[in-house]
């Protein structure tokens, strides 16, 4: 999970890119201006930051570009994948998932951060956060692991609830077509505990007045919360949208460790980062490889730009 | 409207049948997050035949958790033992790296001026956007042509690479630190490296702790760069070496019903012992964690 720097910070920030822009000075106050500190301070995330962030990149398109032996290859890799017949499979796994995913995220944590916030005795309201959020610990393989327990009928906690809806083996509960959302469930539990706590900081943030003013107008509890404070949350379902879409694209762990629990009924090229995994290591093609890294960086950013644009997340209110 | 006037605290839905929908729904949650964790600590302490048979939230024996206990240390000559070291190993290094390098960088962007530092401030924010298994492959591509491929340095070096805890030293130093301390030490006769140590630095330690906090769980929860960059199982971290154990297990696995096979319930208790130490620091750190991520939502 990845945490929310705050309304107010992302104000502060757009703020100030503004600020240098149309003036082109300094933000007042900048104390230590001019002393070489700065740089030294800076140096080692800058290296951290070419060496992890702009060379892998770089080298990403490199080699998307060119052929095993180096030499030029224009578009070649990018239809070779493409033409590939896990291609359009593993993206439409991917979109599937990330669609129930982000509405269920969206919807449920919306939703159970204002009931959590409507609730007036304390420790309830903490305690409720608190089991949200305790899934959090477990994430990786070591959420999947559990969830491939709950799903297996023979050992399942809630064995009762899988027959009763018709699943009597493991292997009938992993059925392809169920898979997007047993993966949009794990990352739900995982995840969305962090998230109810962001919108809950959100929504203390709603002034009281505002409410009481929405109120003493005949406002009921549905109204204020569809209104008011939903609407106040937008940039917060903005940010959520793009950190989950970003990170939901790159799905690999869920149907890597299904997959080899399953005894590949679940295939393990089933999504993207799959795929390139497979050309990377198996078929020994990392142009192949770095192509689809490619297409799912480009993909993520452009979610991401959208998801930023549409949101407002870094305008000032 | 006598509800309405009646109820001082908030309360969302007026109306009982309004509140026992909200109540059930929130209590459908609860079960829904605390279910499979409850089961999961009692399964450990049951064989695999009561883990099946007996109701599945009865309690087991303290024998039957000895023995799983041993099945899951003996796997392998101990490979379990040497997943937590590498897990440990490869978590705090990175996250010593980390605070070393984003504390320092966070106070720069937010305090000093240089050439470049608004270019540094957007890279970051771009690179923040980024999933961080996006760039697995290409970071195993790389580190492959210099060489370090299976060892330590090949997970250490890119998960120190936290643009996030910088963002938030960032934040934190240009709107938590009142200038005129800074100011003041100055004048005091501090150098600029003497301000950060020994005046900016100790004011900011929630957001140290905050930012090693995340460093921490994310690092050991890291899968797809460790299963990546280590070939071997002896430099596998806990989270990857989870797989060698699900492999081993008959009942996901029918052709490894070999001799070092490992049961459901050791595979349970190799899934709780792979989560400790960050449980650990998560039930310890609740209370300022919540503080930390709602920072935003308390206005002075």
């Amino acid at each position: 999970m990845t945490l929310a720097p705050s309304s107010d910070q992302l104000t502060v920030d757009a703020s100030r890119g503004r600020r240098s822009r149309r003036g082109g000075g300094k933000p007042a106050g900048r104390a230590s201006a001019r002393s070489p500190i700065g740089y030294v301070f800076v140096s080692p995330y800058a290296l951290l930051t070419i060496a992890f962030g702009i060379v892998p990149s770089l080298y990403a398109v490199l080699l998307a570009f060119t052929n095993a032996d180096g030499g030029f290859a224009g578009f070649d890799n990018f239809t070779k994948v493409i033409d590939d017949f896990r291609f359009w499979p593993a993206v439409f796994h991917v979109t599937i998932y990330l669609v129930i995913w982000l509405l269920g995220l969206v919807v449920f944590v919306v939703g159970l951060a204002l009931m959590v916030h409507a609730i007036g005795v304390r420790w309830v309201s903490t305690t409720l956060r608190f089991v949200y959020y305790l899934p959090g610990a477990l994430a990786g393989a070591s959420s999947i692991l559990l969830w491939l327990f709950v799903l297996d009928p023979t050992a399942s906690p809630v064995s009762g609830l899988l027959s009763a809806m018709g699943f009597d083996s493991f292997v009938q509960v992993i059925q392809p077509g169920n898979l997007p959302a047993i993966f949009a469930i794990i990352a739900f539990w995982t995840g969305a505990g962090g998230w109810i706590i962001i919108m809950y900081g959100a929504l203390n943030n709603i002034s009281t007045e505002v409410i009481e003013a929405a109120r003493i107008d005949g406002a009921n509890a549905v109204q204020i919360a569809l209104r008011i404070q939903l609407p106040m949350l937008r940039k917060w379902v903005a940010y959520m949208g793009v950190m989950s879409l970003a990170a939901g694209t790159q799905l690999f762990v869920e149907p890597q460790l299904l997959s080899q629990a399953s005894n590949a009924v679940v295939p393990n090229d089933y999504s993207l980062n799959q795929l390139a995994y497979q050309y990377a290591f198996q078929q020994n093609d990392f142009n192949g490889a770095a192509a689809i890294s490619l297409i799912l960086l480009v993909v993520a950013l452009l979610l991401s730009w959208v998801f930023v644009t549409r949101g407002g997340l870094f305008e000032k209110e | 409207m006598a509800a309405l006037s009646a109820e001082r605290r908030r309360s969302s839905l007026s109306g009982w049948s309004g509140r026992s929908i909200i109540g059930v729904l929130l209590v459908v949650f609860v079960l829904f997050f605390a279910v499979p964790i409850v089961w999961l600590l009692l399964a450990v302490t049951k064989s695999s035949k009561t883990l099946v048979v007996a109701h599945p939230f009865s309690p087991g024996s303290w024998s039957a958790f000895v023995a799983n206990w041993h099945q899951l240390f003996d796997f392998q000559d101990g490979a379990v033992t040497t997943w937590i070291g590498n897990s440990a190993l490869y978590a705090i290094g990175a996250l010593v790296i980390t605070l070393l390098v984003s504390i320092p960088a966070g106070y720069a962007l937010a305090l000093t001026e240089f050439k470049l530092r608004q270019a540094l401030l957007v890279l970051t924010l771009v690179v923040m956007l980024i999933p961080s298994t996006a760039l697995v492959l290409p970071i195993f591509l790389e580190l492959n042509s210099v060489g370090l491929i299976g060892s330590p340095l090949s997970v250490i070096l890119p998960m120190s690479f936290f643009p996030f805890g910088v963002y938030l030293t960032y934040i934190y130093f240009s709107t938590s630190i009142p200038r005129d301390i800074l100011a003041a030490a100055r004048i005091d006769g501090c150098n600029g490296f003497q301000v950060f140590t020994r005046v900016a630095l100790p004011l900011a330690a929630p957001i140290v702790a905050l930012v090693a906090f995340f460093s921490f769980v994310q690092n050991w929860n890291n899968f797809f760069l460790p299963f990546v960059m280590l070939p071997s199982s002896d430099g596998y971290p806990i989270q990857v070496g989870l797989t060698s154990l699900l492999a081993a297990t008959p009942a996901f696995n029918p052709s490894s019903a070999g001799s070092d096979s490992v049961q459901l319930p050791t595979l349970a208790l190799g899934t709780i012992v792979s989560i400790l130490p960050v449980l650990i620091v998560f039930l310890f750190s609740q209370r300022f964690l919540v503080a930390g991520m709602t920072a935003g939502g308390t206005k002075e």
